[in-house]
Formats: C-alpha cells, sequence, structure tokens
C-alpha cells in the first residue's frame, strides 16, 4: 500500500496541528442553511416561524405586503431545503389558493431564482426579496395562472377587483380562493 | 476494498478488479436490475430483472473468478457509518448521482482522524455521461476533494416553469409538466416513484394528451422515463475507458508498483479521443475539507457569552454577531427572532454544561465569507 499516511504525517508537521477528538460534524447544507437564515434582514412585514426549531431547513415565511394590490394579505410560504444545498434551491410553495398570475392554485411559484437561475451564490434573502416583489409586481408575461395573467393584461382594474375578491375568499370566475386577509 | 455503484461502470469495475487479483471485495448499490441496463451491465441476465445488482454481480464474477470473495450490499451507501467504512484499505465508486458522490467523499473526509493512519482512504471517482468520462484520485483532506471541484459541474438546464404551464414547445416540456405540475395535482400528497412502470405511464398518457393539445410530436414512454429519471444516454465503450483507468489506479495505490493520478482525468471521446490529466487544487474554505477544525482552548467554567466575547477578541477570527450550534444542538442563534429566543439562555450557561471538551462548534457570522469550525479543548 502507498505511503499515503507518511504523507499525512508530513503535512500535519507542517502545520503543526493538534489532533483532537473527532467528533460528528454539522453537514455543509446545513451550515449555509444556517449562516443564510440566521442573516436574513426581514423588513416588518416578512417573518419566518420554525414549526420545529430543531430542523432549521423546513421553515414557513409570511409575507403581509404593506402596497400593492395585495396590501392587507397575509401569505404564507413553504420552504423545504434539502442536503443538496446550495447546489439545488429550496423547494418553495404557497399554502393558501390565491389569484395570482405567478403562483397557481397548488401552490407553485413561478420566480426564475427559484428554477432555471439558481445559482449556489443566490441566498435565501434573495429567494425571499422574490417573492416579495411578485406581490409588488405581479408579472402576467411569466404566467403559471394564466387565466390571472390575461385577466391583468387585459384590463388591470378588473384584475384588482378579481385580486380583493379573492383575498375575502370570494369566487373568481368559478374558483372559490382561500381567505387570506389578516 | 469496497466499490460503490454496481450498475454500468459497476460492471466494468467489478469485473476488472477481481481479474487484477483483488481478492477481498465489497460491493454496495441500492439499485435493482432493469431490463434496459441489459445492453452494457453484462454481469446481467434477462432471468435476473428485477433482482438486487450487487447480490448478481457478486455472484457472477465470484462464479467466473475463481478464488476472489466478493460480499455484496443491497442498500443505499448512506446506510452505512463511519464503522463500516473503516474495514476498507480504499473506495472505489462508479455512482450515478451527484448526490451520492458528495456523501462518500464528506464521509471519508470526516473520517480521517490524525491519531489513526487506517482512518485515511484513499477513493477513485469513476463517471461517464455518454462519450465523456472522467476518473480521479481523492486522498481525503491531502489534497483536492470532490467538493473542491462542485463548481465545475454544468448545471442541469431547467425549464422556466410558466413555459412548462403555458407555452411547451418541446416533448420533454409536456413531460415535465405531467410530473412537475400535474402529478401532485391530481395525486395530491401521494409521492411519485419514478421506478413504478405505473406511474410513468400515468404521466405518459398526460403528456401524450398534453402534447396534443399543442400540437408537439415525439413523446414516447421510453423519453417519459428518460426525462423523469434524468437518463443520460451510457456508452459501454466510456465506462469500459472509465472502468479501466479505475482499476489502474487502484492497483498502482494498493500495490505502489507506480505514480498514481494526480488527480484528475478526463476523457472526452464525442470528438476523436482526447484525455486531459491535471492537478485539481484544494478549494480554499471546501465546506468539506478546506474548512478542517481547529483547537481552541477554552474554560470550562466560561460561560457562552463569555466565550462568544473571546472569540470576539481574536484578531484573526473577526466575527461580529455569530451564530453558533454543534451537530446535536443549537448553541446560539443570532436570529431570526424566533431561534434567538430559544437559544439565548444559553448564553449564560456554562460551557462544561453545553459541550464536551474537543467537541467541534461550527460558527457562522455576518463577516465569515464561510463558517469556521472549533475544536473547544477545555484547559
Amino acid at each position: 500500500m502507498l505511503k499515503i499516511w507518511s504523507m499525512k504525517q508530513q503535512q500535519q508537521a507542517a502545520s503543526n496541528a493538534e489532533g483532537g477528538q473527532k467528533k460528528k460534524k454539522v453537514t455543509a447544507a446545513q451550515l449555509r442553511a444556517q449562516k443564510d437564515i440566521t442573516e436574513l434582514s426581514l423588513p416588518s412585514t416578512m417573518r419566518t416561524h420554525f414549526p420545529d426549531p430543531d430542523d432549521i431547513l423546513n421553515f414557513t415565511l409570511t409575507i403581509e405586503p404593506d402596497e400593492g394590490m395585495y396590501k392587507g394579505g397575509s401569505f404564507k410560504f413553504t420552504f423545504a431545503i434539502n442536503s443538496n444545498f446550495p447546489h439545488e434551491p429550496p423547494k418553495v410553495k404557497c399554502t393558501h389558493k390565491i389569484y395570482h398570475p405567478n403562483i397557481d392554485l397548488e401552490g407553485n411559484v413561478c420566480l426564475n431564482i427559484l428554477r432555471e437561475d439558481w445559482k449556489p451564490v443566490l441566498n435565501l434573502n434573495a429567494v425571499i426579496v422574490g417573492l416579495q416583489f411578485l406581490f409588488l409586481e405581479p408579472n402576467p408575461s411569466d404566467p403559471l395562472n394564466k387565466e390571472a395573467a390575461e385577466d391583468l393584461r387585459l384590463t388591470r382594474d378588473n384584475f384588482k377587483r378579481n385580486v380583493k375578491n379573492s383575498m375575502q375568499g370570494g369566487f373568481v370566475k368559478s374558483t372559490q380562493f382561500d381567505r387570506v386577509l389578516k | 476494498m469496497l466499490q460503490s455503484g454496481a450498475g454500468g461502470l459497476g460492471c466494468e469495475i467489478l469485473k476488472n478488479l477481481a481479474l487484477s487479483g483483488f481478492k477481498d471485495i465489497h460491493v454496495i448499490d441500492m439499485d435493482t436490475i432493469d431490463v434496459s441496463n441489459l445492453n452494457r451491465q453484462f454481469l446481467f441476465r434477462q432471468a435476473d430483472v428485477g433482482k438486487p445488482k450487487a447480490t448478481v454481480a457478486a455472484e457472477f464474477v465470484m462464479k467466473r473468478v475463481k478464488g476472489v470473495k466478493i460480499t455484496p450490499y443491497y442498500g443505499a451507501i448512506q446506510d452505512k457509518g463511519p464503522d463500516y467504512y473503516m474495514q476498507f484499505q480504499l473506495v472505489i465508486c462508479g455512482l450515478d448521482s451527484v448526490e451520492a458522490r458528495r456523501w462518500i467523499n464528506a464521509t471519508l473526509v470526516e473520517m480521517v482522524d490524525p491519531q489513526n493512519p487506517e482512518s485515511l482512504k484513499p477513493l477513485i471517482d469513476g463517471g461517464t455521461e455518454g462519450f465523456k468520462g472522467q476518473s480521479r484520485v481523492i486522498l481525503p483532506t491531502l489534497g483536492s476533494c470532490y467538493e473542491c471541484s462542485l463548481d465545475m459541474l454544468t448545471p442541469r438546464t431547467a425549464v422556466p416553469m410558466c413555459t412548462l404551464a403555458s407555452i411547451p414547445r418541446q416533448p420533454a416540456h409536456c413531460i415535465e409538466w405531467a410530473s412537475i405540475l400535474e402529478w401532485p395535482r391530481v395525486m395530491g400528497d401521494k409521492k411519485l416513484d419514478n421506478d413504478d412502470p405505473e406511474h410513468i405511464q400515468w404521466l405518459y398518457e398526460k403528456a401524450l394528451e398534453r402534447a396534443r393539445e399543442f400540437n408537439i410530436s415525439g413523446v414516447t414512454y421510453s423519453m417519459t422515463q428518460g426525462v423523469v429519471k434524468n437518463i443520460i444516454p451510457a456508452i459501454a465503450s466510456t465506462n469500459a475507458i472509465i472502468a479501466a483507468s479505475c482499476c489502474n489506479e487502484a492497483l498502482k495505490i494498493v500495490t505502489s508498483s507506480n505514480p498514481y493520478l494526480n488527480n484528475y482525468m478526463m476523457y472526452i471521446g464525442d470528438e476523436g479521443v482526447y484525455t486531459h490529466t491535471f492537478a485539481h487544487e484544494q478549494k480554499d474554505g471546501c465546506p468539506v475539507c478546506g474548512n478542517m477544525a481547529t483547537d481552541f482552548h477554552a474554560k470550562a467554567d466560561w460561560t457562552l457569552d463569555e466565550f462568544i466575547e473571546r472569540l470576539k477578541e481574536k484578531p484573526d477570527v473577526q466575527i461580529k454577531k455569530p451564530t453558533l450550534t454543534t451537530e446535536r444542538r443549537k448553541l446560539y442563534y443570532a436570529g431570526p427572532p424566533q431561534l434567538n429566543e430559544l437559544t439565548k439562555p444559553n448564553l449564560d450557561k456554562r460551557l462544561k454544561d453545553l459541550l464536551d471538551s474537543g467537541e467541534e462548534v461550527a460558527i457562522t457570522d455576518p463577516g465569515l465569507p464561510f463558517s469556521l469550525r472549533l475544536n473547544v479543548i477545555f484547559s
């Protein structure tokens, strides 16, 4: 067998490292999530909640926009981070059925950095800012809910009315939405 | 020695190892044999379809090569802990996922104990993708590890969700729509099993319907399977070339007969034959190997708050608002409010009530680009 160990010993002699006990380590994904989560800078319109405080990889984010068409609503998203983070983006879903061009009725979110434009240098803060932006500027050119997008594109005022109605738990066309007023 | 993966590369590797004279091989694989494997995974026959790859491969090679002992394990590499991996001299991998490679790499790096020469296990990793492949030799903590080179991976090209939802252009878009949007919508919490033919059939039918609606042709059952499982076409000869390289490195390392690969060989066979060998360097701040814990001496009677103040005084640390954890518990979270409230009481506790001497503390801080690991030793 190759004398690998003598190489290790040389390396140690060079760095004069002291050997400690071997202990279990925090995983890379966990550490990166820890860094991202503790360094979030959330405005008063957003807050996180950890249903199981021992599990920082699964949490919820509540957004309560204080301006725009979705003002007055309280929108909850689940975040699920897997062991491949940050090489894979977090999985984000809206827990309410809401009327929004970029969020479908199942809660899937169309946000470029959650999918095709995700990069490991991006962090959770970037995702959260992106989500907040969706409520300030719903984007009809990237629709996930096609009807809502069409609505917004054709008559902004009508769309606004529908948003308001849907947030109160009302119907838009034949679909009933969740009441999300805070 | 241990071989992980008994698929396309694995069949070649196992055959090579046995014929090279390795006598005691363990092989681990979590898959069962699929009929589509038979064209290149030559240790398997029609009658073996559905059986565990590790078991069938082991039996086949033992029957063919006298005097070799192969111990199969049908399961995931993650089922096993350091105690299991410690028994081997060398680990050779023909895995098919980044996740599995990262796991085995991190495990072997973590196992290196400066007090114990036996704990350093060379890792030989092979990989192929169509006409291209690579083999590399990783000496955990001595040189670049798998994690160091993760940035070199081409990210999987993802199609924007809204394309899938409203304007599919390709057959693959219809299949992705069926698996990502339609399955959860219709099936709710029922998990999609990529290996269940009924599930694939369901996706195939949905995708076909959608393709018709948008006038797209080309959706087939095998394409559905390919898209959903992210199957990359495998070529038998590429596997043979990469497996040969991996096994030669194993032989060289174990016998010291020749210098070994330093440390990365890429093989490009899509236009002619081209190989390039280079020494991939260890990455500063690599989350797995570039970031080994350093020792920090502390008094067992210090409170956690005192400990943090001492850390802040260290000029080479430069932290301001740190968060500290160990593998088993959160020590202190600087944010968000919920976790800060929860961990604040720890600040007044003494180190001896929170830690064992020598236990590793991981620290993140807005001022640190990476994380800092310290072995806190009580003096």
